[in-house]
């Protein structure tokens, strides 16, 4: 049976770890801001799509490189935290946690936002008139309507994490244990001389690792389809 | 007691509606496009209009002078739409409480079970609205409005997606509704069936404005109003009574200001009420009592306005105690030399009179 060895655990766990922390803490955020693009006619509203897309236009290392200029130690962001909170970001795994929930943001609120704006707004006039609010009636209707699409969106950002490479390198380093996550080792790996036997066995790994995530989706899409009643 | 006194604007369509109504059911007819579902949504509160009031029994929903603006939930009002809108991640039996777990225990005023076998809907709770039928839904969706325990229940056309075995399939339902709950309605409609069938007060409606607000017959009677309305045959509403059966022929006798009626029969008790319609050209006219024919109801009664419009077919209003419309051709017009004041006999064919020309209930004339 072939199993990982100490280290490559500790690289998966730390891969596993970035993008659930990743995936957990931009949920709410692209639920809003999806709910924003979706639902409000407001200023700034072209921009904020804007913004939200950029990741998905701008070379990574660009996005990692802009994240060091905020959020690092002598960052706009980063210098008010670390004196008010203590809080270091830059060359932690939190930071690596951020710069995958920054490149899988849009993905994310695409999906969201596609499954919003494809809610019979019906549904939620009648909750309304059985003396539901606005906040019940999200809770009870719109958002068990759209978990098709949140749970895709968070796959997506979820798989989108698991292969992020140039933000993370340029913002948080590749430091071991702290911030080498799959692809990082992978690259490090192919870098050393002798390190093709390493490579060959983290590769392994990284399609497992795809191919599980792929069938646990399709799995949960499943039993939502089956929980609507075709 | 509903007052709705409201205008709203969009675009070059203008919603300009006031009418008050007593409890019962009101019936707002009128093309499509004539505003009746903006109508309902603001009543609702779905859609603002841009000022007037609207009050149903004692509470203001709406009043732009004072600044009263209730939201949707707080309105307690029952609102049944065309396509039922069951949430379709909920079970039946969800859907049904959905409304119902947001009022106060001692405000609730039907039973869960109680609208339940009213409805017949035992059977389905457990399924999803995806399982269910177009009747089954829209029945579902009345439960799910009353058990809100609403002061005022509004529908949009909630048979207009069914086909016609359905739509009499529910239709005692909603009489239900009205006879044995006491729920005051409000029920837009473009179909003169549920109109005779249901209405108590009939509200019309067009272009954005309510053209009459009456009882039924005062309306559909109206002659003045039929190019308005358009939706409707022309055609004569009159309120009956039961008053024999006849078996062996398997007719039903009816009564109305010294008349009486035979139509096909009905399966109602003697000395109920009923609102019977008669289509104008299922009306006849002959100038001496026929003898010998097939018709099995001629009635007396005087010619009291002639409405022409050069068409080939004219209406006469034939007065028989009750204002009766009889469609002939212009040339039988000519020929009989009908003018105002002539005496007539109408005759109409028992057969022309259907169920669908026949609602409960009424004032007997």
């Amino acid at each position: 049976m072939w199993t990982p060895t100490l280290a490559e655990a500790e690289i998966l766990l730390l891969s596993l770890k970035v993008a659930a922390v990743s995936v957990v803490f931009s949920l709410p955020c692209g639920l809003l801001v999806a709910w924003f693009l979706a639902r409000r006619r407001f200023p700034g509203r072209t921009a904020l799509d804007a913004l939200v897309h950029l990741p998905l236009i701008l070379p990574p290392v660009v996005v990692g490189y802009l994240l060091l200029l905020f959020l690092g130690r002598n960052g706009i962001v980063g210098a008010w935290l670390y004196e008010v909170f203590g809080i270091t970001i830059a060359f932690t795994w939190k930071g690596a946690a951020i710069a995958s929930a920054v490149m899988g943001f849009p993905l994310m609120v695409r999906a969201i936002r596609l499954s919003l704006e494809g809610v019979d707004r019906g549904f939620e006039s009648a909750a309304r008139t059985l003396g539901a609010g606005p906040v019940r009636v999200f809770m009870t209707v719109t958002l068990p309507l759209i978990l098709p699409g949140v749970l895709s969106g968070t796959i997506l950002a979820f798989a989108r994490s698991l292969g992020e490479f140039g933000a993370t390198i340029a913002f948080v380093s590749n430091i071991p244990g702290e911030t080498r996550t799959l692809p990082l080792a992978l690259f490090t790996a192919i870098q050393s001389a002798s390190g093709d036997a390493t490579a060959a066995r983290l590769v392994v790994i990284s399609v497992v690792l795809a191919l599980v995530t792929l069938i646990a989706s399709e799995v949960m899409a499943r039993r939502i389809t089956v929980r609507f009643g075709a | 007691m509903i007052t709705v006194d409201i205008h709203r604007r969009i675009g070059d369509f203008t919603l300009k509606a006031a009418f008050s109504t007593q409890s019962g059911v009101t019936v707002l007819f009128g093309r499509s496009g004539a505003g009746k579902s903006m109508l309902v949504d603001t009543l609702a509160g779905l859609v603002q209009p841009d000022g007037g009031r609207i009050i149903v029994g004692d509470r203001t929903l709406f009043d732009s002078e004072q600044g009263i603006n209730l939201p949707p939930e707080r309105r307690r009002l029952g609102y049944v739409f065309q396509n039922a809108r069951l949430f379709p991640h909920l079970t039946v039996r969800r859907n049904l409480t959905y409304g119902m777990h947001r009022i106060p225990e001692d405000e609730r005023r039907h039973g869960f079970d109680d609208i339940v076998s009213l409805l017949d809907i035992s059977a389905l709770l457990n399924r999803r609205p995806g399982q269910l039928s177009g009747g089954e839904k829209q029945r579902i969706a009345i439960g799910r409005a009353l058990l809100a325990s609403p002061k005022l229940l509004l529908m949009d056309e909630p048979l207009a997606a069914l086909d016609e075995p359905l739509r009499n399939e529910i239709i005692p339902f909603i009489e239900d509704l009205r006879d044995s709950l006491k729920v005051p309605i409000v029920y837009v409609s473009h179909s003169v069936d549920e109109v005779l069938r249901l209405a108590d007060t009939l509200v019309l409606i067009s272009e954005g404005s309510v053209t009459a607000c009456g009882p039924v017959e005062t309306v559909m009677n109206d002659m003045a109003l039929w190019p308005v309305a358009g939706g409707f045959e022309v055609g004569t509403v009159i309120a009956a009574r039961v008053t024999g059966q006849d078996k062996v022929f398997g007719l039903t006798d009816l009564s109305f200001s010294g008349h009486r009626l035979r139509v096909p029969g009905l399966g109602v008790h003697i000395g109920s009420q009923l609102r019977l319609r008669v289509r104008a050209r299922d009306v006849a006219l002959a100038l001496n009592r026929p003898t010998n024919i097939s018709v099995l109801n001629v009635i007396e009664g005087k010619v009291s306005q002639i409405r022409d419009t050069g068409e080939p077919q004219v209406d006469v209003l034939v007065d028989i105690g009750v204002p009766l419309i009889s469609r002939i051709t212009r040339k039988s017009m000519h020929d009989l030399g009908l003018a105002p004041g002539r005496k007539v006999f109408a005759m109409i064919k028992a057969v022309a009179i259907d169920r669908n020309s026949i609602g409960h209930g009424g004032p007997v004339l």
